[in-house]
């Protein structure tokens, strides 16, 4: 009787295990094949969007590239409203916006990430900055766009103007910036801030010297980057420097007031970007090659900023580490 | 010059030169913030217009004017069609973001780093009316050939755009997230038995949780304050959207095509300011979030 039961019981454990090992089994297949479609997902989601860049820049510059070696699209002022003609004063304003832009923002971005960086008092004031220029980061463009269009067009009589612009372009470029050169900053292995100063220099020449220098690849980097940025705003510009160039400008010209004098800050201005947004509605089969062209020309400076920005780290960083 | 100067004196001026610029930058800011509620406020105590009105009412139509000589202010379409917008465009994004952001860190670091993250900061680099021009011409063209719609404009296509523009934000920031977890964590896991699935699952994403939401939030910021992506394909027409399909206009957008129509003062300025002062509300609201998240983050760790 007692063997029988005994053997029962055996049985009926010996079952148990073995459904609990089923069990176990079944789980362990099931993590892996959950594990299995997961990565396939990600792969197919990661194909996707690589598909999708890719697509995307091929396509434009598809649609526009043949534009631009067409003869006088770089060359040559537009015409009927931008409707016929090249965007060669597009291009130019595009340029110009960008370098009065960088001149003021580059040295202001630096002055503030190094005080961030290296100087900030632990106290409100540190706070209260950075926060500032994070509030700046996170406003829409048309809204800084809108305060440039109240400040300086307006309050400050500078009307629809290249300045106007690049200082709208400046604010809305300024945040990037900063960011970037205090992050360049903050790379610099403390190791070299504590050899400065106890060589007993001052936090100041140690930044001039030292600092800036190692973080120089990354600061210039970051400069070339965010300069892409700011060529394809349109935003911020629309109220500010305007939605025109002047009919016919002069290059050669260095009387600094004539509105037609092509240097002269105080004349309106038409970037690629805005080009695009003013034309893109046009039917006429003219209009959307000029358009397509326009949006191919942005590309490719987009690009090269783009590779310049890693050519040009990678070349100062080689050239600080051969030394 | 500088080096001249006794040694202190030197610190000092740098010190000054370089908190000038923060000085100037947070001048600069106070000045928007200020100037920016200024304007958007003179409209409600300065105009007299209807603040329950100006978030409740429907009949937005700055050209007309009622009986008393006012313009239509309500702005409710424009705040739903901003919303829908932003919700449809971040829950379209979200997915895909964070999925190649886990592939990038976690399936394929390598090529994560090398390939995947530059051509994602490639789409950072396109400039929004690029984006604009292939909606108005690829995906307004798809939603006319899917859904047999008339236009195609409307808050679908937008939504479309801005998941574009919005993906390489809340991918690089996820990147960034993911990658801040500690090894450790994904080794403890894995000596566990668990999968590389359940570790992504339960540990890595998990403890990258405040740093995500972070991501998103931004994304949502950057989609929230889009303006001309957006003005190119949503139609431009300031009613209650009836529908996906249905030609509309967000804040930005109305503010884009107003905002040189009408004269520095008018009732109709004031209120296209009241607009500007929502939109830069909303992105101070979502900086708090934003602190929140990291305090909480902090707490916890």
């Amino acid at each position: 009787m007692s063997s029988i039961e005994a053997s029962q019981t055996a049985q009926a454990a010996s079952l148990q295990t073995a459904a609990a090992e089923a069990r176990r089994a079944k789980h362990i297949e099931r993590a892996g094949a959950q594990d299995r479609i997961a990565t396939f997902v990600l792969t197919a989601i990661v194909a996707f969007v690589m598909l999708l860049v890719v697509s995307m820049v091929a396509y434009i510059l598809y649609q526009g590239i043949g534009m631009l070696f067409h003869p006088g699209f770089l060359t040559e002022a537009s015409r009927a409203n931008g409707t016929q003609g090249g965007v060669a004063y597009q291009l130019f304003d595009s340029f110009y916006m960008l370098f009065l832009t960088l001149v003021i923002s580059v040295p202001i971005s630096l002055g503030g990430a190094v005080f961030l960086v290296e100087y900030a008092p632990d106290g409100p004031i540190t706070k209260i900055a950075s926060t500032a220029i994070e509030t700046l980061s996170s406003l829409p463009s048309i809204v800084v766009g809108m305060f440039g269009f109240l400040v300086f067009s307006v309050n400050l009589g500078w009307k629809y103007s290249i300045i106007s612009g690049a200082v709208a372009l400046t604010m809305f470029n300024i945040p990037i910036l900063v960011r970037v050169i205090q992050q360049a900053l903050e790379d610099v292995p403390q190791s070299q801030r504590d050899a400065c100063l106890a060589m007993g220099l001052t936090r100041w020449e140690a930044t001039i010297h030292v600092l800036i220098p190692a973080a120089m690849p990354a600061i210039v980097t970051g400069i070339v980057l965010s300069a892409g940025r700011v060529f394809g705003e349109a935003a911020a510009l629309l109220f500010t420097s305007g939605m025109s160039s002047p009919v016919r400008l002069n290059f050669l010209s260095l009387n600094f007031s004539s509105p037609t004098c092509a240097w002269n800050v105080f004349r309106p201005g038409e970037s690629l970007a805005v080009h695009i947004y003013k034309i893109y509605g046009e039917g006429s089969p003219q209009a959307q090659e000029i358009v397509w062209g326009t949006a191919a020309l942005l590309m490719v400076c987009v690009l090269m900023f783009n590779i310049a920005a890693r050519v040009v780290g990678k070349m100062l960083a080689k050239r600080m580490t051969a030394e | 010059m500088a080096s001249h100067l006794p040694k202190r004196d030197l610190e000092k001026v740098g010190m000054g030169v370089t908190g000038a610029c923060v000085v100037l930058v947070t001048l600069v800011v106070c000045a928007l913030i200020f100037m920016v509620a200024q304007k958007g406020l003179s409209s409600f105590f300065k105009d007299g217009v209807d603040v329950v009105g100006f978030f409740t009412g429907t009949a937005w139509d700055l050209h007309n004017t009622d009986a008393n000589g006012m313009p239509f202010t309500g702005a409710l379409p424009l705040i739903v069609t901003s919303f829908a917008v932003m919700v449809l465009s971040t829950a379209i994004a979200l997915p895909i973001a964070i999925g190649s952001a886990i592939f990038a860190v976690e399936i394929q670091p390598k090529f994560g780093q090398k390939v995947f993250q530059p051509l994602i900061e490639l789409l950072v680099g396109i400039p929004s009316v690029v984006f604009g021009l292939i909606g108005f011409y690829v995906i307004v063209g798809a939603m006319k050939a899917i859904f047999h719609v008339p236009t195609g404009l409307g808050i679908l296509p937008g939504s479309l755009v801005l998941a574009i523009m919005i993906l390489p934000t809340i991918t690089t920031l996820a990147i960034d997230a993911l990658r801040a977890v500690p090894d450790s964590y994904r080794q403890g896991s894995l000596a566990l038995g668990y999968t590389r699935w359940q570790t992504i699952w339960h540990v890595v994403l998990r403890s990258a949780a405040p740093s995500l939401m972070t991501a998103v939030i931004l994304g949502m910021t950057r989609a929230f304050g889009e303006t001309l992506a957006v003005r190119m394909v949503i139609g431009g027409i300031e009613t209650m959207p009836n529908g996906l399909l249905d030609a509309a206009s967000t804040i930005t957008t109305t503010l884009t095509t107003s905002m040189a129509v009408y004269a520095d003062g008018s009732v109709q300025n004031d209120v296209l300011w009241s607009l500007a002062l929502m939109l830069m509300g909303m992105s101070l609201i979502f900086i708090l979030i934003i602190h929140l998240i990291g305090k909480k983050g902090g707490d916890r760790a």
